[in-house]
Formats: C-alpha cells, structure tokens, sequence
C-alpha cells in the first residue's frame, strides 16, 4: 500500500462508522419492516430506496400466495431476514414461533415481540424478560421490542439481548417518540445496541431518534403506509444519515437567549 | 385419518409422514416450518415424525409483518 492511495470518501466513511450488532457489520443504520406493504412491487422498491441491510418478517399460516414471492424479493436484495414473534401474547408462544421461525429461515436471530393486548400493542414487560433469558438461554440473537422504560431495556441486556428496542410511541402509531428523555437515558444505562422501534411516523423522527444516541432505526409502517413508500424510504434513509451525523458533531447547547453570529465589532456608524 | 391442518379438518394417509405432508402440501414452499400438537419439528426429523389421528398441524411460511 503507498501513502499517496486516495480513499473515496464515502467508502472511507463506511469504515469508520460501521453498525455491529451481534457480531455483525452492517453499514446501513436503518431496519425495515415489511407489515402493511401495498404490493411485493411497492416493497422491492422501498428496500432499495431505503439502503436497508435487515428486514423483518412473520410466521403465519400457509395461505397467502405472498410467502414465496416475498422471500425471492428479500433474497434479491441481498437483505438479512429477521423474523419476528408479533401477535404473540405469551412467553410460550413467542418461543415457539422463535423455534418455528429458526427451523424455516435458518437463522437464529428474532424480534421478539410479546404484546400486552391488541388495542395497545404494548410490550408485557413480565412475558417478554420471561421469553428473552429462555431464548437468549437456547442460543437465540434476541432483539426484544420493549417499551421505554429504562429500567426494564436495562434488564433485557443484562439477560443477554443482543440490543434493546425500545419504540418511541405506540406501533403503528406515527406519533412520533413520546419520551425523548428515557429513551436518551436507555442510551445512556445499556451498552449493547439500542434500535428505536415502533412509532416513528416521518424522517424527522427517525433523525431524532439517532440524535438522542440510538444506534439504529427500525420503522415499518411509515414508510409501507406512505402515499410514496419508495420516496418515504429515501427520506428515512438520509433522515438515519442525518441524526447519525448530527449526534457525533456535537449540538449547540440550547439557550435561554439570542447570541449574534455576526460580530457587533466594527459595525458602521450610519 | 382425520387431522387438523391450520385450523381445518383434513383427511390424509394414515402414519403419514410429516415430510411426506410438507411435500404434499407446501411444495415449491421450501422455508416453512412445522409444528404438531403445539410442539415444534425441526427440519431434521420431518422424515422420522409420523402424524396420528386427531393431531393439529401447523404448516407455517413467511408473510410481510413487523
């Protein structure tokens, strides 16, 4: 290698801001879940749009003629699968969709969801830490979908998660992240990665979500939803961009009054 | 025999096998998974898992969610 090897930027940029989790490197700080898609068409493009590396999807019942058609599309984007357990209500039954899951898609990685109710869709704190340590136990990667609680995301990395995803206001909801302050605080209490999940609604969230430290973004809905999903998925690719650089260049403080960028000195006397 | 199949009655071999059951049931659908009674069957014992009357099958495939 000589000194003088110029090093485009972009792949220099790559390098030095590389996402690990669970001993993997991905360059792209944005999930993508699949729920809600319009058309496989619609998704595929989405995908692409939004420089995605790992996609949720779920375990149902053969029926739908989609199940093929979905995974030859992932397949072709090069994407990771990530299976979730959402419906679950039950330790036991996000287990065993989880082992389910694991038989069908060879891989041992899951969001595991465990839902309180139907009408909320909130995490069941006791259900979900139950079903984390017996699959962190059977040699699962476990990225639990949790509320922001700092306390209970604390509890799920020392059980072992491979990160903590705490949503930012109900799934679905598009209402953005409720409480900026524990999910900075969860930042700050874990050192595994935190991946903001559920409620982001448009790319200013998903760039406040990495403005307040998260390592990652999965968002599903808003962009599947979107009037355009390809160009939502644009915006929130460059929104994760955005925040992610915005958090490491070191904000402004906030003040209680105006400071003048331009000098008072040498002013003109008119 | 008589067994349940996602949820619906379904008349299929005796003993037959849940390998023989995917095939017959899911083909071109290679990443499905199996669950019999509730319980899950890994892939490596589709061959040796006979099913019996009245059990319930789970036949299970990818679908966009999350």
């Amino acid at each position: 290698m000589t000194t003088d090897q110029v090093v485009p930027a972009f792949e220099a940029e790559e390098a030095v801001d590389p996402f690990l989790l669970s001993g993997k490197t991905f360059t792209s700080r944005l999930l993508l879940g699949t729920g809600g898609v319009p058309s496989l068409e619609a998704l595929e493009r989405a995908v692409v749009a939004s420089g995605t590396q790992l996609v949720t999807i779920a375990l149902r019942r053969v029926e739908t003629s989609t199940s093929t058609g979905l995974l030859e599309i992932l397949n072709r984007c090069g994407v990771q699968l990530l299976p979730n357990t959402a419906g679950c209500m039950t330790a036991r039954e996000a287990i065993r969709t989880a082992q389910l899951a694991r038989e069908a898609f060879d891989t041992a990685w899951v969001k595991l969801e465990v839902i309180a109710d139907e009408q909320t869709l909130l995490p069941d704190p006791i259900e979900l830490l139950d079903a984390a340590e017996q699959l962190v136990a059977d040699g699962f990667t476990v990225l639990p979908y949790t509320s922001d609680d700092p306390i209970l995301a604390r509890r799920l990395a020392d059980a072992g998660c491979a990160a903590v995803m705490p949503l930012g206001s109900p799934i679905g909801s598009g209402l953005g992240i409720g409480n900026p302050h524990n999910i900075a605080l969860i930042r700050e209490l874990v050192s595994v990665p935190v991946i903001l999940d559920a409620g982001i609604g448009t790319a200013s969230d998903a760039a406040l979500s990495m403005e307040l430290g998260c390592d990652a973004v999965l968002l599903a809905s808003a962009v599947t939803r979107a009037r355009d999903p390809e160009q939502m998925a644009l915006a929130m690719r460059h929104g994760v961009e955005a925040g992610r650089l915005a958090a490491g260049a070191g904000r402004i403080p906030r003040r209680w009054h105006a400071q003048a960028s331009t000098s008072m000195q040498g002013r003109p006397d008119l | 025999m008589q067994i349940t199949i996602n949820g619906v009655a379904a008349d299929v071999a005796d003993r037959i096998t849940v390998a023989a059951l995917v095939r017959d049931r899911v083909e071109g659908r290679p990443r499905v998974a199996v669950a019999v009674n509730a319980g899950v069957v890994p892939r490596s014992q589709w061959e040796a898992t006979r099913l019996g009357p009245g059990d319930s099958i789970e036949l299970l495939a990818a679908t966009a969610g999350g």
